[in-house]
């Protein structure tokens, strides 16, 4: 097991590298010159501008400049917004939570309730219930989510006023951001009112951010359970006289849960995706939202630093997901 | 091939699937007879005209009219045709170049073979939108640059599928075999394995319409695929954003329109694979 877990660190380490040449590139390719770039548009003088080249080390030759770059996010460094000034780590630092907070809802939504569908309709396969939801899971599979979003948005909060529009808490409360989950920090807060206020603003999100894997695990449960239901150890379980509840939740749904399980782990990066869109739709201050007003500022470093953690984060989890299939598989560690 | 079209017929979703497309296809195509205006022309006296069959409608403007008084019905029929070519254009240049690399890899082994499959993974790791929004940043916004964006981001995929199915082939004996017969490399990629690699390929590529289509509409809503006053879906829906609160015709039908392309894509794709690949029917 040892072995495994040494073997796919080594194995990202290549892709480790690419990705931070990748992010070398962008800000190199990006229009403008790299020192108005970082410096944002502010007017510079020419001896300044030797000067800023001569620090920055742009007059040396790229492959040093790369190695540089290399040496400075090992001990690091990610740069500054060139907007706010403040380390782009901080500000993902700050910003992380509330896209955590909003994926692993969306996560929970789309478990919780993809699951059971999926197991209604293989055990109903064939049934207009079967057809029904699985009608429902591909239109929800092909759901354009930044439309969705306006329209629920536009039944639920404007029409029928449940649920307020933007933002992840209303102003009237103040909530120490001790966890940095709006939701638990609100629960432990004094005032009683603020756990409704965070739930009313995370629930048409999570639900907009959630169609798609609900939809994807709804059909990816049906058909994981459509095969197990197939073997003879459920056949042999029918013959023993179990009941079947028994047989479809504890015999099969087991064994059927675990390609699915490891599937919805991959997913982590259309879910990321998918939060930049959401993010965006319900002002919800993530780092998706970061990342586009980023694009729209011409803020730079934000944008190379930010894709790159973003990148990070999604190997790091595909590596979990990896060692953890490994640790309940142990066919695949060789 | 009869078998083949036995399987597909027999399900309904393709087969829904394929009207829509053939809806889709002849809306782009006689988009200038179908369309009652010009999708840029601005009648200055009916701004945010509601649906014909609401309270204030008029059957001028079917699906009612945006807030510079242009025609609704009229830019989703022409919005049709800009997504069919979005589509196309996208398909083919990522399905092209993904498919030589693949081939390449697959045929060269060794440190090209590990070279190119490393920097599939690399753009793997990036989240597909956030990939596609980090090339429009650098290229600029707009349409063409969009495609080539979603382009990118859909390679790696048939990249891995190409190289996959044909290191499945050359080892086979008919492989062998027309290399004895003195096929040059080329010769052996294109003409020998590729077409026993379709398959995959083209399940792969026709459920890429609907992902190029979804991701050229999102980047459009985000302001940095299609510019005003195209009338591409997203970008319609980027203009409806001000005031859709109180005109709720300016957001639900572009919605729709993108909703029923991309399912009609996915119906279809799916119908697809189940029948060139029995195995996985049950």
């Amino acid at each position: 097991m040892l072995n495994f877990i040494f073997r796919r660190f080594v194995l990202i380490i290549p892709t480790l590298v690419g990705v931070t040449l990748a992010s070398f590139i962008l800000i190199r390719a990006v229009p403008g010159d790299p020192i108005e770039v970082r410096m944002g548009e502010r007017g510079i003088t020419a001896e300044q501008l030797t000067l800023m080249r001569q620090q920055l080390g742009l007059d040396q030759p790229l492959w040093k400049q790369f190695l540089d770059y290399e040496a400075q996010l090992v001990s690091g460094h990610l740069g500054n917004s060139s907007i706010t000034h403040a380390p782009v780590w901080d500000e993902f630092l700050t910003l992380f939570p509330a896209t955590l907070e909003l994926a692993l809802a969306a996560l929970i939504f789309a478990a919780v309730l993809g699951t059971p569908l999926g197991v209604v309709a293989a055990v109903r396969r064939g049934t207009v219930l079967d057809y029904g939801l699985m009608a429902g899971s591909v239109t929800g599979a092909s759901m354009p989510i930044f439309w969705w979003g306006l329209i629920m948005i536009l039944i639920f909060s404007v029409t029928l006023g449940w649920t307020p529009v933007s933002g992840r808490i209303s102003d009237m409360f103040y909530v120490e951001p001790w966890s940095g989950f709006m939701l638990i920090d609100a629960w432990f807060s004094e005032d009683k009112g603020a756990v409704w206020s965070a739930l009313s603003h995370l629930i048409l999100p999570m639900i907009v951010l959630g169609t798609i894997p609900l939809a994807t695990i709804a059909r990816m449960t049906r058909s994981a359970m459509l095969e197990v239901l197939g073997e003879d150890y459920i056949r042999t379980a029918r013959a023993k006289g179990l009941k079947p509840s028994q047989i479809v939740f504890v015999h099969a749904l087991r064994n059927a849960l675990i390609p699915v399980v490891t599937v919805i782990g991959l997913q982590v990066g259309s879910l990321l995706s998918g939060a930049i869109l959401t993010e965006t739709i319900f002002a919800w201050p993530g780092v998706g939202r970061w990342l586009i007003e980023a694009i729209q500022r011409r803020d730079y470093p934000v944008l190379q630093s930010g894709t790159l953690l973003i990148a990070i984060l999604v190997m790091a989890v595909n590596l979990g997901v990896d060692m953890t299939y490994g640790f309940l598989n142990p066919r695949i560690r060789h | 091939m009869r078998a083949f079209w036995r399987n597909f017929s027999g399900n309904r979703g393709a087969m829904l699937g394929i009207c829509l497309l053939v809806v889709l296809v002849a809306v782009a195509l006689l988009a200038d007879v179908l369309a009652p205006h010009s999708p840029i022309e601005q009648f200055r006296s009916s701004f945010l005209v509601p649906p014909a069959w609401q309270q204030g409608g008029s059957w001028d403007f079917v699906l009612g009219s945006d807030d510079i008084g242009r025609d609704i019905l009229s830019r989703l029929i022409y919005g049709a045709r800009l997504s069919i070519v979005i589509g196309l254009m996208v398909v083919a240049l990522s399905l092209t170049t993904g498919t030589a690399l693949g081939l390449t890899a697959a045929f060269a082994g060794g440190i090209v073979d590990i070279a190119i499959m490393r920097v599939m993974d690399v753009l793997l790791v990036f989240p597909s939108l956030l990939l596609a929004i980090v090339i429009v940043a650098i290229l600029g916004p707009g349409l063409f640059n969009a495609m080539l964006a979603v382009a990118v981001v859909l390679v790696p995929g048939y990249t891995r599928l190409a190289r996959a199915s044909a290191l499945s082939e050359l080892v086979k004996d008919y492989v062998t075999a027309s290399r004895c017969a003195g096929s040059s490399t080329v010769r052996l990629m294109f003409v020998v394995v590729l077409p026993n690699c379709a398959a995959p390929l083209i399940v792969q590529a026709s459920l890429g319409f609907s992902t190029a289509i979804l991701d050229a509409a999102a980047l459009g809503f985000l302001g940095l695929g299609a510019q005003p006053p195209a009338p591409e879906w997203g970008t319609m829906l980027a203009g409806a954003l001000q005031y859709y609160q109180s005109a709720w015709w300016v957001l639900a039908f572009p919605g729709i329109s993108i909703l029923l392309t991309v399912l009609a894509f996915n119906l279809f794709g799916d119908g697809l694979r189940d029948a060139l690949d029995p195995k996985l029917k049950r």
